[in-house]
């Protein structure tokens, strides 16, 4: 994986194009930015299943440093170390997430705003709470704003963009986690080997799930 | 050199086979075997899957981690090329919702408001290079669906005509399953199939909570080599008139790789384990040397004579866009049901004003798929279980025949038809949407208690589908467009459909019963079963299992085909996929499409051999 800089648009141009891409914008003034710049196409209906893609490769990415920074604090609240994986910045999960939200597909680009003015929202009440940038906060300053977020059935009526927000940016980071070899041996996925025969489950597991 | 360029093209052929797919390729090798010089030619690209399988390759380096977009519905590492729900250049029609105009059909995700969903692929093997492999024989039922319950059509053959045929076509591609000998679930004969490989747990709890509510689960039926096929006598039992085509099938089987257990089969076979036309059927026909290959000919229409006999086909050369004409004395076409059945109407000639081969007014006539409904669940005991390498054959390795028919047959039960049931889960390779959801379904968790959450919670769901039959209906057709036509300059598709009452009542019964299996299993479901039929039925066409359009029967005014899949009004023109079908039961059609044609290959041949043709 690899972040290379020279896959993102320039800065102006990256905002500009996020958010002509969206219809649903709150927080910013659209008119402000003119018109859409023409939309990437995908990989199409014959790419080389042989390569190997990182983020960047086949569409221009999207966050701006700042976004990057506060993606990648949530990332690790959202995913933080522990004693059997490393936090979801140590996997570059935030170049998945960048990837994703800045593909050319339908369902990517409706939550690109949501994404984009997600982090913005971050931001702003990380500086209206506590004065300061979320990814500056203490871990206790940070789970106080998620904890309000985390859950939107349960989410306070002023935190419903939030948690909608906090809800698609976890399934990312847990989506871009758990497809690395270190998100595998995490969750115990030891597949993806030859083998010269199939032996079904082993004892231990049919001990556990009773039918031993 | 057998792949040919549209101007190296010999004077004529004997058959001209359009499609390379099941019903191509299997139409294709048979003729090969008995020494007829053929012409085949598909819509898509060249493609080889020794060459192009990403067979180990991970979701980690994938666009979007592998998840399925509008490029690829089935996943970034799906094997299709050029296809899909839509095709660039080739669109067809369908109405929306309630609507009443027609439009462009433009979706490729679910749900969908399109009448109808048309699957298709353009390259080398057709379908055959995703599709499911399940490998499941139409029982004597299914053929005489009318004699049992008064509906629908009967085909004008029986189970015993197909058998031999079922036997052959699943010693020629390599099927595991087993014998079980239940109600109108044919046993092979023996020594045909391949050992199933065992069951995973979840399959294991699955069948424990099945024999509580009196479902069977057996082993799936799957077209997928457990171990090596039997090379020395294979060849011989199905060719022993042809010592060319035992020579190459013996070298080809020598190339099939028994299945490693690993990477999805959807994604092609590097090491032909799997079936694949590509890799089973095409080889060794081009080995025999008497077939030639013409890849991106996109067949436009049927030539036909004064007399009303077919001499050919008009094509467009894709890469010149130059319209060609090939000639030959049959004409096969293989090129999915809609797809010949477009062909069909798209040939008219003066004497054929309606469309070639239908003087009946059926070609288009009795589109079917399958029913689909699924329901997912989350089974706590396998919480927290030892992990292990569950990949196994990536496809179900167990599976629910049909087990009512005794209470259909007593009028106990709201419809008139059955369904099996297909199920997948478990602990397998997740892509970038696998965890999608999770943190909700753990009560908004994050942080180290969401890493615990996913720990425990990764390998405890299960998807259940049942795929049931339909009966065909007046409302259910394909017929060419009045105005679209596509970027070859050929007129499209539109699409008719309409589920009704049989088909809507077996999926709300699906969706109660799908529930009931989760429950048994201690499970819950992921969302409560749906219980209105229109809601709970996929659309028309999202199974993929297009037959239909082509109807065969014993009467010239209300069939397109006799019972051999030759056309009633041109003797040189047959048809061999799925469009001969005039029933569509649960047992997923591709291998019957194959036993199908190669039984009418076979009449064919001896039609040509008494001069008949």
């Amino acid at each position: 994986m690899n972040s290379n800089p020279t896959h993102r648009l320039p800065r102006r141009e990256a905002i500009k194009w996020v958010l002509a891409a969206s219809a649903t914008l709150s927080l910013l003034d659209l008119r402000a930015f003119g018109a859409a710049a023409s939309a990437p196409k995908g990989y199409g209906l014959d790419a080389n299943l042989l390569e190997t893609y990182n983020p960047g490769d086949l569409w221009p990415l999207t966050l701006t440093d700042a976004q990057r920074r506060t993606a990648t604090a949530l990332c690790d609240v959202v995913i933080p170390a522990d004693d059997k994986s490393p936090a979801a910045s140590a996997l570059q999960v935030v170049d998945f997430i960048d990837e994703w939200i800045s593909a050319p597909y339908d369902p990517q680009q409706q939550q690109r705003a949501t994404v984009v003015n997600g982090l913005i929202w971050l931001e702003s009440e990380s500086q209206k709470r506590f004065k300061n940038a979320f990814s500056q906060l203490s871990p206790v300053q940070q789970h106080a704003i998620c904890d309000d977020i985390c859950f939107a059935p349960k989410a306070a009526p002023e935190f419903t963009s939030a948690a909608a927000f906090f809800s698609i940016f976890r399934d990312l980071t847990a989506g871009g986690f758990y497809t690395t070899p270190a998100g595998w041996k995490d969750i115990g996925y030891v597949g993806n080997v030859a083998l010269t025969h199939f032996d079904g489950p082993p004892p231990a597991v049919l001990k556990h799930i009773g039918l031993m | 050199m057998p792949f040919i360029p549209g101007s190296k093209t010999k004077p004529d052929y004997d058959v001209i086979v359009v499609g390379s797919g099941a019903a191509g390729g299997q139409t294709a090798y048979v003729l090969a075997a008995a020494g007829v010089k053929v012409l085949m030619l598909e819509a898509g690209r060249r493609y080889d899957p020794v060459s192009e399988t990403p067979m180990f390759n991970t979701t980690h380096y994938a666009p979007l981690r592998g998840v399925a977009t509008s490029d690829k519905p089935f996943g970034f590492f799906d094997a299709t090329v050029g296809g899909g729900w839509r095709v660039p250049g080739e669109p067809y029609v369908v109405k929306r919702g309630a609507a009443t105009t027609w439009v462009e059909a433009q979706d490729t995700s679910f749900p969908t408001e399109q009448s109808f969903m048309w699957w298709r692929s353009r390259m080398l093997g057709g379908r055959t290079n995703h599709w499911g492999r399940f490998s499941f024989r139409m029982g004597e039922y299914d053929f005489k669906p009318r004699q049992r319950d008064g509906l629908g059509i009967d085909w004008p053959l029986d189970y015993r005509d197909l058998a031999p045929y079922y036997d052959k076509v699943e010693r020629l591609i390599g099927v595991f399953g087993s014998n079980e000998g239940l109600e109108n679930t044919p046993n092979s004969s023996p020594g045909v199939l391949l050992p199933p490989p065992k069951p995973r747990a979840y399959e294991l709890l699955a069948k424990k909570a099945c024999a509580q509510l009196g479902i069977p689960v057996i082993p799936s039926h799957v077209a997928i080599l457990s171990q090596r096929q039997d090379h020395q006598n294979i060849p011989k039992m199905l060719h022993p008139d042809s010592p060319a085509m035992q020579k190459a099938l013996t070298e080809n089987m020598k190339t099939r790789l028994a299945c490693m257990w690993a990477t999805s089969c959807t994604r092609g076979c590097s090491i032909k384990a799997n079936h694949q036309s590509t890799t089973v059927h095409l080889p060794p026909a081009l080995a025999t040397g008497n077939l030639d290959i013409i890849t991106d000919a996109m067949v436009r229409e049927v030539s036909v004579d004064e007399a009303g006999r077919a001499t050919g086909v008009y094509y467009v050369d894709k890469e010149s866009r130059q319209d060609r004409h090939v000639k030959a004395r049959v004409v096969v076409l293989a090129a999915s049901g809609c797809e010949s059945a477009r062909i069909l109407l798209n040939s008219k000639p003066a004497q054929f004003r309606d469309g070639l081969a239908n003087s009946s007014g059926k070609v288009g006539r009795y589109l079917m798929d399958t029913v689909g409904s699924s329901m997912s669940g989350q089974i706590p005991i396998l919480e927290n279980a030892p992990p292990y390498n569950e990949d196994g054959a990536s496809t179900m390795h167990m599976y629910m025949p049909w087990w009512k028919y005794q209470e259909q047959a007593a009028g106990k039960m709201d419809f008139p038809r059955g369904y099996h049931i297909e199920f997948s889960g478990g602990r397998a390779m997740p892509d970038g949407a696998t965890f999608s959801g999770m943190g909700d379904f753990a009560g908004g968790s994050y942080g180290k208690k969401f890493k615990e959450d996913m720990r425990r919670y990764y390998g405890t769901f299960v998807s259940f589908g049942g795929r049931g039959e339909m009966v065909p209906n007046d409302d259910c057709y394909c017929e060419i467009d009045p105005a679209k036509k596509d970027t070859w300059g050929i007129p499209v598709l539109r699409f008719h459909w309409k589920w009704s009452e049989h088909e809507e009542r077996q999926a709300a019964h699906m969706q109660k019963t799908l529930a009931e299996i989760i429950e048994s299993m201690g499970g819950r479901v992921l969302s409560p079963p749906q219980l209105d039929g229109k809601k709970a039925i996929y659309p028309g066409g999202s199974i993929i299992h297009e037959v239909g359009t082509t109807c065969m029967g014993t009467d010239p005014k209300n069939s397109v085909l006799n019972q051999f899949c030759q056309a009633w009004d041109v003797k040189n023109l047959f048809v061999t996929d799925g469009g001969p079908f005039v029933s569509n039961a649960d047992k997923n059609p591709t291998l019957t499409i194959m036993a199908n044609a190669w039984r009418a290959t076979d009449y064919l041949l001896e039609e040509m051999r008494k001069g008949n043709i």
